[in-house]
């Protein structure tokens, strides 16, 4: 249908979200269910000298009560995967139920099943572990330091890794004759996830058939039936199915195998019945893993007109206890080898040490190494600014990759395939305002009182998660294509099934709208199904901002190949050559004769009866693809954030937030801004407020919303946006990927307002989250 | 042991016997089925499982089920009226108000009770009247539309 690209029609899912009747994992009852509820370590670090269960056993209604000896006993595999392996990568083995060793608070030790769920919080209570508490370690430089309490034996220094991308010489040199240079010592702070929805699974087992169906809260069933029957349960990956239902958000979250989901199948397995587990929010924030958790030392040299010549980034990554799913990739090629922004930099050298801590695991959220990569580049681009005299604008624009240039190469890896970077800082000039606000800022400095401060981020992302063999050679032990099943019915009505999983993006109108522009039909004649293994082949999931670039072009090409079978099909019953065949408006027409056409609903009618059909085909109208993209895609923009700073609290206000975005052609405006307002939310709290701290003794003391402040609707301001079109050149939408896109670019744009609004003060940097206290403390010495 | 409590939900009598420490989420939820009602945290900050009582907006993880005794709830099921949906519910599906949906039925309750006692809110009003409950989502910024959209209409 013409003009369904490109426009903002509602949601499809959101009928079942207003009144209550959307499903999430913990909203379904099986008959004859049971609850889990999981016993942790309070310790970060400690010898497990033994476990006493029989109290919690002697409570009538309880079913079960599961150590890691039971583990062993089952004969299965029992452990919790890592999913991306680098050269010379410790991987100490991740235990779903520690046996003699907890290693971070929140560790699972047992686990008790009961009839009821309050039950099996009271029995939980009683089960008596004794513990010889062992010294922590949390802090990720502490953990480098001689003499920090080991996490793993066979991890010497607490050190996961130790990797570089770029040229370390080439750098050197570039520093050795610079006209200027700056540094940076920063910290990119820990994040909690806080997907609303804590994390929960309903598994069951029926010894019967030998079949398990686990409910839960994933963002990719699929690797998840794989990380499970595979490294976990040890069950033939046939006989699992995994189901995402309703899932109340994820950010990266609920991507990772986690130990608990393995616990509760194993539960399920042993009572032959449905068992059920839910996170509290404490739960879910002890044990989800987290985010960033950088300490980085970095430093730019510039030529004499400003401009780069080279870069240095020295970062210490936590990993936390054990390395999740994807962690290692993380803060290596997700972050490394976007160190190049958006500037034209001739010379780049990233190292990167991954270091253990007693933690919960560090893993992908939202940006996922690209928001740590921004906020390093633009960082120093504002201290750029500052040291030649050529403000935050000029600077940047004097490096940008020329619109000229791409596909461009830069130094650490990614080829960019397309750009344009100017307009977009332009619109944002525009939109803000910005000499006026120049005009203020001077003004308020001669007055006095509270200060303002105007911050830039242009950032530059790689995402739509990419091809295979690409990420093959650089340690994935997956494949990053997706996968879509189109099947056109004989009354001309359209199923998708997408190995692309949605948790609130949309997909199911998103890929409508796809589907209904390439066939030329009604959005509401599409019915998109995904999240369950069993009614859908192999998928990849929705991460990385891939669901419409890699997702939505399988889809696109599934559409091609009915297509191209239609017009076979219509050529012979139209008595003419599929050559001469064209597909418009949902009609196949000969080319050049329009009276001489059949609807898409004639043709697929054909396909399913077959009476007058042509020899050589087979009957029936669907496809499957498995589409690979060629390259990462690169949607880029410039944000930019005006603060009020009060120097006498230290409170900051926000007071305008300008984005302009390019994320290629656009299907459905309105989820696409809502992506944007999202993650703009989330990397402004990363700015300002979120922060994920544990003590010296390893207790994450801002583990529930009373400390972790996670941004209210009264923090934050409307924001303003716009958008540049570049399309992305290798995939047939032409679209780029936004979910992450805010999160990336926004905590430098604000962090470098406040260090604006500060300059008089000689402030060059405050470290996130920018607290009252810390810009007090800043402003007064 | 168990009390007895005898309460109207979306308009329908409901008796049960319940445990005294049985939380009033965990009633709606597990022993009406009514799922719409959320849980989000358990320190009455993230406000998913908001419902109102007696026309109160009340986080139904912090109350007991014991203590509705006699009151009147309403929860997310019980808001569209003879199968046309509240303005509120229209307003947060017009404006896409809401993407995984988790906080939504929390969300739109308090705003029914913002827009009970304030018919007429500036965005000001609506910020500072919804600070009870967190969407980790939106950003917010469809949100206040939303409850704009319902504002005018029931004006």
């Amino acid at each position: 249908m013409a003009g369904v690209l490109g426009t903002s029609i509602k949601r499809r899912e959101d009928p079942a979200l207003i009144t209550g009747r959307g499903k999430y994992t913990d909203d379904l009852q099986a008959a004859d269910m049971a609850h889990a509820a999981i016993v942790r370590s309070p310790y970060a670090h400690a010898r497990i000298r033994g476990i006493d269960t029989s109290a919690a056993e002697a409570l009538p209604g309880v079913l079960a009560v599961l150590t890691a000896r039971d583990v062993a006993a089952a004969g299965i595999p029992g452990v919790v995967p890592v999913g991306w392996l680098l050269p010379d990568l410790k991987t100490p083995a991740h235990p779903m139920i520690a046996a003699d060793t907890v290693r971070h608070v929140g560790d699972a030790v047992a686990v008790v099943v009961a009839e009821d769920r309050y039950l099996a919080r009271d029995a939980a209570e009683r089960v008596a572990v004794d513990y010889e508490p062992l010294d922590a370690v949390a802090d990720v430089v502490a953990a480098l330091e001689d003499g920090a309490p080991a996490v793993h034996e066979d991890a010497l220094g607490n050190v996961a890794f130790d990797w570089e991308i770029g040229d370390r010489e080439s750098v050197d040199a570039a520093f050795a004759s610079a006209a200027n240079t700056v540094e940076l010592d920063l910290r990119n702070n820990r994040l909690i996830p806080h997907a609303i929805e804590p994390r929960a699974v309903l598994a069951s087992y029926d010894s019967s058939t030998g079949e398990m169906t686990i409910h839960m809260t994933s963002q990719n069933p699929h690797v998840h039936r794989l990380l499970m029957t595979l490294a976990s349960l040890g069950m033939p990956e046939h006989k699992v199915r995994i189901v995402a239902p309703e899932v109340g958000g994820g950010f990266g979250s609920k991507i990772h195998h986690y130990a608990d989901e393995a616990i509760v199948g194993l539960c399920s397995m042993k009572l032959d019945r449905p068992v059920k587990w839910t996170a509290t929010r404490t739960e879910t924030n002890l044990t989800d893993a987290h985010g960033r958790d950088h300490s980085t030392h970095c430093a730019l040299a510039l030529d004499a007109e400003g401009r780069i010549t080279g870069l240095r980034v020295d970062t210490a990554a936590a990993m936390g206890a054990y390395l999740s799913t994807f962690a290692p990739a993380v803060p290596t090629y997700l972050y490394g080898t976007l160190m190049s922004g958006q500037y034209d930099i001739p010379a780049i050298h990233c190292h990167v040490t991954g270091v253990f801590t007693h933690t919960a695991p560090v893993d992908a959220y939202r940006g996922a190494g690209r928001p740590e990569a921004t906020y390093v580049v633009e960082r120093l681009m504002h201290l750029a600014g500052e040291a030649t005299g050529l403000g935050p604008v000029e600077v940047r624009k004097r490096n940008f990759v020329p619109a000229d240039a791409f596909p461009y190469q830069t130094q650490v890896a990614l080829a960019y395939d397309s750009g344009n970077y100017g307009p977009a800082m332009d619109r944002a000039l525009e939109m803000i305002g910005y000499d006026d606000l120049r005009t203020e800022q001077a003004s308020r400095r001669d007055n006095g009182g509270k200060q303002i401060g105007i911050g830039f981020s242009s950032y530059i992302e790689a995402c739509g998660l990419a091809p295979s063999a690409v990420v093959g050679s650089l340690g994935a032990q997956a494949g990053q294509w997706e996968s879509a099943d189109v099947r056109v019915h004989p009354t001309a009505s359209v199923t998708v099934y997408t190995g692309s999983s949605s948790h609130g993006q949309g997909h199911e109108t998103t890929f409508s709208q796809i589907v209904a522009d390439k066939l030329g039909i009604a959005p509401e004649a599409v019915e998109v199904i995904h999240g369950d293994t069993d009614l859908v082949q192999f998928g990849m999931g929705t991460y990385g901002s891939r669901s419409a670039a890699v997702g939505g072009s399988a889809i696109v090409k599934s559409v091609e190949k009915i297509i191209e079978k239609g017009k076979k099909i219509a050529a012979h019953l139209l008595e003419a050559s599929a050559e001469d065949l064209e597909y418009v408006d949902g009609s196949f027409r000969v080319a050049g004769s329009p009276d001489r056409a059949l609807a898409l609903g004639d043709v697929a009618l054909q396909a399913y009866l077959a009476h007058n059909y042509p020899d050589d085909l087979e009957p029936g109208l669907s496809a499957t693809s498995f589409y690979d993209p060629a390259n990462f895609t690169y949607p880029f923009g410039t944000h930019v954030c005006v603060v009020e700073v009060d120097t006498e609290t230290g409170s900051i206000d926000l007071l305008r937030y300008a984005a302009v975005d390019d994320v290629g052609n656009v299907i459905n405006p309105m989820i696409v801004d809502g992506q944007l307002h999202g993650g703009l939310a989330q990397g402004i709290g990363q700015a300002l407020w979120e922060n994920a701290v544990y003590d010296d003794s390893g207790q994450l003391v801002s583990g529930s919303l009373m400390d972790y402040a996670v941004p209210k609707i009264h923090n934050l301001i409307p924001f303003e946006l716009d958008r540049t079109t570049t399309p992305c050149p290798h995939n047939p939408l032409g679209v780029k990927g936004v979910g992450e896109a805010g999160a990336i670019a926004s905590p430098a744009a604000v962090v470098n307002a406040v260090v604006d609004a500060l300059a008089p003060f000689g402030i060059s940097h405050i470290d996130m989250p920018l607290t009252p206290e810390k810009v007090w403390r800043a402003v007064n010495g | 042991m168990t009390v007895s409590i005898q309460l109207e939900v979306n308009g329908k009598p409901v008796q049960a016997a319940v445990e005294p420490r049985r939380l009033l989420v965990h009633f709606l939820r597990e022993d009406l089925g009514l799922t719409g009602a959320n849980i989000g945290c358990e320190t009455s900050l993230c406000g998913a499982c908001t419902v109102l009582v007696d026309g109160d907006a009340v986080k139904s993880c912090t109350m007991l089920a014991a203590q509705a005794d006699g009151a009147s709830v309403t929860t997310i099921e019980g808001l569209a009226q003879n199968g046309d949906l509240h303005p509120l519910q229209e307003g947060f599906w017009e404006k896409h108000g809401l993407q995984c949906g988790y906080c939504t039925p929390g969300m739109i309750l308090s705003a029914n009770y913002l827009l009970a006692q304030n018919p007429s809110p500036s965005d000001e009003e609506i910020r500072e009247g919804l600070k009870g409950n967190i969407c980790r989502c939106t950003g917010y910024h469809n949100i206040v539309e939303a409850v704009k959209y319902a504002a005018e209409r029931m004006s």
